[in-house]
């Protein structure tokens, strides 16, 4: 029997953003579980799906995603988070990462991009 | 005030973001220095305030035409005004937080603030500090990035 694919829960303010992910053929070989429009929601489908991986925006009003990945990551310490943001300067990936964030992917990105990122992120855990 | 590198910083984050959201590129204008009054802007503008190290604002405003072929070239179907007031944000979301690449982390900026404005309506730009404006040409369609920063 086929492994169940991995559930993707999607956090960003952005409609627009949330659902370009979710129509990426970069995941179409998970299943999205859930998206969520900032780090508060995300907490609350975090518990209702219990996602293996999450892609992270970083600035949303409510909770921010370094605040979020750092709450995600006590709650569930294997959980896999691929923040996915504007904020390209290197000593923001750095505190992610420092926070429980498992890879960076720098807006905007093209289809390849996000695959790669997910790719490499599932290869490495 | 702005220095012509700090200039450069977003017109290479426009160019940026149009060859890879929308896959095709877009021509950017001259920058100028609005030296009376607010700049002129389009239907549409995402406002972003900028905080630390710098205050003032990053600001992209474009017409609803514009927005509705950019959705499409993103295969996006949901053309609604609420998507319309999403990708304007969007928009100046993303060139302000790829500025922090140059600018650094204290480049401090907020989540964007969505304006929808009639002919000859203007924008609350800090009016103590002036506006540089970077016309964006994409297709057939003009928009602008201002930047208001001290």
């Amino acid at each position: 029997m086929a492994a169940a694919p991995l559930k993707l829960l999607i956090v960003d303010d952005s409609n627009i953003i949330r659902r370009r992910i979710a129509r990426s053929p970069a995941v179409d070989r998970l299943a999205v579980v859930g998206a969520a429009a900032n780090g508060v929601e995300a907490i609350e489908l975090c518990r209702a799906t219990n996602p293996d991986l999450v892609t992270m925006d970083l600035t949303m009003p409510e909770m921010d995603g370094v605040a979020c990945v750092e709450k995600l990551v006590a709650m569930k310490p294997d959980i896999l988070i691929l923040v996915v943001s504007a904020l390209s300067d290197k000593a923001t990936a750095v505190e992610a990462i420092r926070r429980g964030a498992n890879g960076f992917l720098c807006k905007p990105f093209t289809d390849r991009q996000l695959d790669e990122a997910l790719a490499e992120l599932l290869a490495g855990h | 005030m702005v220095t012509e590198a700090e200039i450069r910083t977003f017109v290479d984050g426009a160019t940026h973001y149009f060859a890879i959201a929308a896959n095709q590129p877009a021509a950017i204008g001259s920058p100028y220095l609005v030296t009376e009054g607010l700049p002129a802007v389009h239907e549409y503008s995402g406002l972003i305030g900028i905080s630390g190290r710098r205050q003032g604002a990053v600001c992209f405003t474009a017409p609803r035409a514009m927005l509705m072929v950019l959705l499409m070239r993103m295969n996006e179907t949901d053309t609604s005004e609420a998507n319309m007031r999403d990708l304007i944000g969007e928009v100046a979301n993303t060139i302000s937080g790829n500025a922090r690449r140059d600018f650094g982390a204290d480049f401090v900026i907020s989540v964007p603030d969505v304006h929808t404005t009639r002919k000859g309506e203007t924008l609350p730009l800090p009016v103590n500090i002036r506006s540089f404006v970077i016309p964006i040409n994409w297709r057939s369609h003009s928009a602008k990035l201002i930047v208001c920063l001290d």
